[in-house]
């Protein structure tokens, strides 16, 4: 049954081929590097090759004169803009910010920072221009280190940022933007309470989303000031929003053309290459196309914040924790607005706690400015709470799952950040975890067992959806949010189920901003949740014109009309003897009745429901090269209701694999200078297929009230438990708790090797 | 400096095409021969995007220059269908949804086809050691490994 008690479903929870996959197996599909326009020109970036420096004068004339150059351009073609907070993906920032970030102003922030670009008539001219661009620089001290940019005397990056929630306000500059707290009940009275207590500092490095499309734009401004952009991103509407902003320019001037995807994890709900294309298709008059070389995505977007995470948890003897205390120190990279407040708001979401107290601080340091990634801030306060969890489990002799049971979060549990928690299934998880086999599966030598869990709130927010039927009685829906991993088919599923009809006869597009009504990027695990919302609304409006449409068709009242499998029915015998009317019927004569059929819904979708997951995993370390071998890996997550189970599972697999990259691999390596010494993939080192077993994954179902067919958000989720999953396992399997990430070959044999040691005197 | 003028065979069929030295296959077949499927991830040869085979040998195409087609015979994604009739790979990943943004999935299926005609019943390992060329960061490989295997498992059987 549908959770309005309808009809039961028959498309819902089934797994139909996604509508855009013969484009994307036959190598069909346009991502954002395979659309061109004629005439376009290849425009490039000069970056920075310093940390931090002051650029005293920038001379392009000698590029400008290099054969093929049609444009060049600095921040000095940018309008300088006020200060002015903006609601950016998942987290707050600032115009001026993102002006100077897409093309430094002043100064240049770390290696990498935009200080230039260039459009010309081959790659090898703009290049030829590149090099050409003289930039004097006065190089200053850089910090790289979140922790040495808190130190007094640390370099500044911004004379003007006082850290903001300190009381009173300073009057010097700081590295910290801003310091925060969450609080609830009385922290330190509670630990007065506590039999046993937990105080452990943690710390992760900041990873790169590692999409494996980098950015890519084509951009056209014509003389009537009309600009055209054609790009891979995780919202149209946010470019447009965006661009308008960064450049001055009126929305309604701007039409962006969403191309497909290329995976984004939250690294493309901002702009970089389109406001310089657009700038640059000004100057030369023609259409300009930019496209980052990897190097470009490493040095100059993304990546999420590292940070430090000191926790502090009491429990009682038999098991009940009682408070919980965190300090996060999230850097931010180069301007303000790190993901450290939903760190503070997941932190401690798991547990039904009286008393909890998490601080906060948002820190800028001389690296690229951080972008969301995937439940952005969570995984890095979880590492630290769920490793703390699995201390206080060891010493209370406790099994970890039991632990957690006991002080799970349940309906009615109130959160440190605020709401009571309604319908979520955190509990259900556990359980799965304890009921699959691996939970009971034998363990070798230097093999461990870890389990963790994860918390995401998950979004609504502003969503558009059109639904226009066609003649032949297939259906058009069109929505405004790139499908970054199979959302069209969710959209298609839902249109489906309503009309009645077979998802084949659905066709979904994602439309340019000039062709659907608003919606908010794709982020935040919003996308089947909110803008699925607003695809059954309009599909229910369809609905009812079709009955309106059969109703007088028959001269009876709509009242007296009923829709089921697709087709019009008399609602009981005294409405009529009639033929059934399907759809294709009432298309094929919609001229006669009333013109075409089509409905639109906006909305802006509240009632996401909250997303809750459990991960358990069993590895084996290698004494010798301190490797870590992933041996079994279990996620369970609860999905509300999974529309495209396939999906669904898809997302949990690849959240987990991209933590467990986070937790044994990935880093940025800076030397001395501040210039990033690994920026590619040979050297970043994300998962390979031979590095990981399957994936085992169990969905549980535990409906989300505010959803038509209680869906929530299930792409962030699985990205919080892993690391601390396999930093728990890493000590079951060798006795050795590692506090700091990436648990790397080198890290892990040092700590064996320190274990041998201590064991030996 | 003067184009090249280069003959090959692309996906059966013989084409002629200029290129500066510098060109590397990649940039050929997206630039001047409009072959996009076969994607740029990383211009190093490390993520495996623009997968492609050469005289049925896989091979980056961002590390082989334009000029050494001559007279090889080179396939991409664009030719493994034959015409709207899907190769059982590119079936096989539809079904077991072994995609998700799309981007990795033209060299994943050049490099699965390979792996297949290089060895027909590959064991797991074999098949995630074959595609650890291949990067993939919306999938976690799972539904990769399965198609693959559930692939050479049918061929087998059919053959």
């Amino acid at each position: 049954m549908a959770p309005d008690g309808t009809t039961s479903l028959r498309i819902i929870g089934t797994r139909p081929i996604r509508p855009d996959g013969v484009d994307k197996v036959t190598g069909r599909a346009q991502f954002g590097a395979d659309f061109q326009l004629p005439g376009q020109l290849i425009g490039k970036v000069l970056r920075s090759p310093h940390a931090h420096a002051r650029i005293r004068s920038i001379d392009t004339s000698k590029a400008e004169a290099v054969p093929g150059v049609k444009a060049v351009m600095t921040a000095a073609d940018m309008p300088d803009i006020p200060n002015e907070e903006a609601f950016v993906g998942e987290g707050p920032a600032n115009f001026r910010d993102m002006s100077d970030n897409t093309m430094a102003r002043g100064k240049v922030l770390y290696d990498g920072h935009a200080v230039a670009a260039v459009a010309a008539t081959s790659a090898a001219a703009a290049d030829a221009a590149l090099s050409a661009i003289k930039v004097d620089y006065e190089v200053l001290p850089h910090v790289i280190e979140v922790e040495d940019a808190m130190v007094e005397g640390a370099p500044i990056l911004h004379d003007d940022m006082f850290t903001a929630g300190v009381d009173p306000k300073p009057t010097t500059p700081s590295n910290v933007s801003r310091r925060m707290v969450f609080q609830l009940g009385d922290v330190d009275a509670a630990f007065e309470k506590a039999d046993i207590v937990i105080e452990r500092k943690y710390k992760t490095a900041p990873v790169h989303q590692g999409y494996i499309e980098p950015h890519a734009c084509v951009a056209q401004y014509a003389a009537d000031g009309q600009v055209q952009i054609f790009c891979s991103s995780q919202g149209q509407f946010m470019v447009r929003a965006y661009v308008a902003k960064l450049l001055g320019i009126d929305i309604s001037e701007i039409r962006v053309t969403p191309l497909e995807i290329g995976g984004g994890f939250g690294g493309k709900t901002l702009v970089y290459l389109e406001p310089l294309a657009v700038v640059l298709s000004r100057k030369s008059g023609r259409p300009v196309k930019m496209v980052m070389t990897r190097e470009e995505v490493f040095r100059g977007s993304g990546p999420t914040s590292g940070g430090t995470v000191w926790v502090k948890i009491g429990a009682t003897r038999d098991g009940v924790i009682v408070a919980g205390d965190a300090v996060l120190k999230y850097q931010a990279g180069a301007y303000a607005g790190s993901p450290v407040g939903p760190g503070c708001m997941t932190a401690f979401a798991m547990y039904d706690l009286q008393d909890v107290r998490i601080t906060g601080y948002d820190v800028v340091t001389n690296r690229p400015k951080v972008a969301a990634y995937r439940a952005p801030g969570a995984p890095i306060s979880t590492f630290g709470v769920e490793s703390a969890v699995d201390e206080l489990a060891r010493e209370l002799g406790m099994d970890p799952v039991e632990l957690r049971l006991k002080n799970a979060a349940k309906k009615g549990t109130k959160a440190a950040y605020g709401p009571t928690f309604g319908d979520i299934g955190y509990v259900e998880t556990l359980e799965a975890v304890k009921n699959h086999p691996n939970y009971q599966a034998p363990l070798g030598p230097n093999q461990g067992r870890g389990v963790a869990s994860g918390f995401w709130f998950n979004i609504g927010g502003e969503s558009s959806a059109t639904v226009n039927i066609n003649e032949d009685g297939t259906a058009v829906v069109a929505t405004g949010n790139p499908d970054i991993g199979g959302s069209r088919a969710s959209m298609a599923m839902m249109a489906a189920e309503v009309l009645g009809i077979d998802v084949e006869r659905v066709r979904p597009i994602v439309a340019d901003t000039s062709s659907v009504g608003y919606c908010f990027l794709t982020g935040g695990s919003r996308v089947t949740f909110a803008t699925g919302m607003a695809v059954v609304e309009a599909s229910r409006a369809v609905v009812n014109e079709l009955k309106a449409r059969a109703a007088k068709t028959w001269d009876i009242p709509v009242e007296a009309v009923e829709w089921k499998d697709g087709q019009a029915l008399p609602a009981g015998s005294n409405a009529g003897d009639f033929e059934p009317l399907s759809l294709e019927d009432i298309a094929a004569t919609s001229g006669r009745t009333g013109g075409p059929i089509a409905s639109t819904s906006s909305l802006n979708a509240q009632g996401a429901g909250p997303g809750f997951g459990t991960h358990l995993v069993d590895v084996e370390v290698d004494r010798e090269t301190g490797h870590v071998k992933v041996l079994r890996y279990l996620a369970t997550q609860d999905a509300g209701r999974a529309i495209h189970p396939s999906y669904v599972e898809g997302q949990i697999q690849g959240g987990a694999v991209q933590g467990i990259g986070w937790a044994l691999n990935e880093e940025y390596i800076y030397d001395e200078q501040g210039r990033l010494e690994n920026p590619g993939f040979l050297d970043y080192r994300i998962p390979v297929a031979s590095d990981l077993p399957m994936i085992d994954t169990v969905v549980v179902e535990v409906p989300n009230p505010r959803h038509p067919y209680g869906a929530r958000g299930v792409g962030e989720v699985p990205i919080v438990p892993p690391m601390a999953a396999m930093a728990n396992a890493i000590q079951d399997a060798i006795g050795i708790r590692l506090t700091e990430l990436p648990m790397s070959p080198p890290k892990v044999r040092k700590a064996v090797d320190e274990q041998t040691a201590a064991a030996e005197e | 400096m003067a184009k090249h003028h280069i003959s090959t065979t692309i996906n059966g069929e013989p084409v002629e095409f200029l290129c500066n030295t510098e060109q590397t296959m990649l940039d050929v077949l997206r630039d001047e021969l409009h072959l996009t499927g076969t994607k740029e991830g990383c211009a190093t040869g490390d993520c495996g995007a623009c997968s492609i085979t050469v005289d049925g040998r896989l091979v980056c195409a961002c590390l082989m220059l334009g000029v050494e087609a001559e007279g090889h015979a080179v396939e991409t994604i664009e030719g493994m269908a034959d015409g709207d009739k899907l190769h059982p790979l590119q079936q096989k990943f539809l079904e077991y949804a072994a995609l998700q943004c799309g981007i990795c999935t033209p060299g994943f299926l050049i490099a699965s086809k390979a792996l297949l005609e290089h060895n027909p019943d590959p064991t797991e390992e074999e098949a995630r050691y074959w595609l650890a060329g291949n990067l993939c960061r919306c999938t976690g490989y799972d539904k990769i490994i399965r198609a693959v295997l559930d692939t050479a498992a049918d061929m087998r059987g059919a053959s």
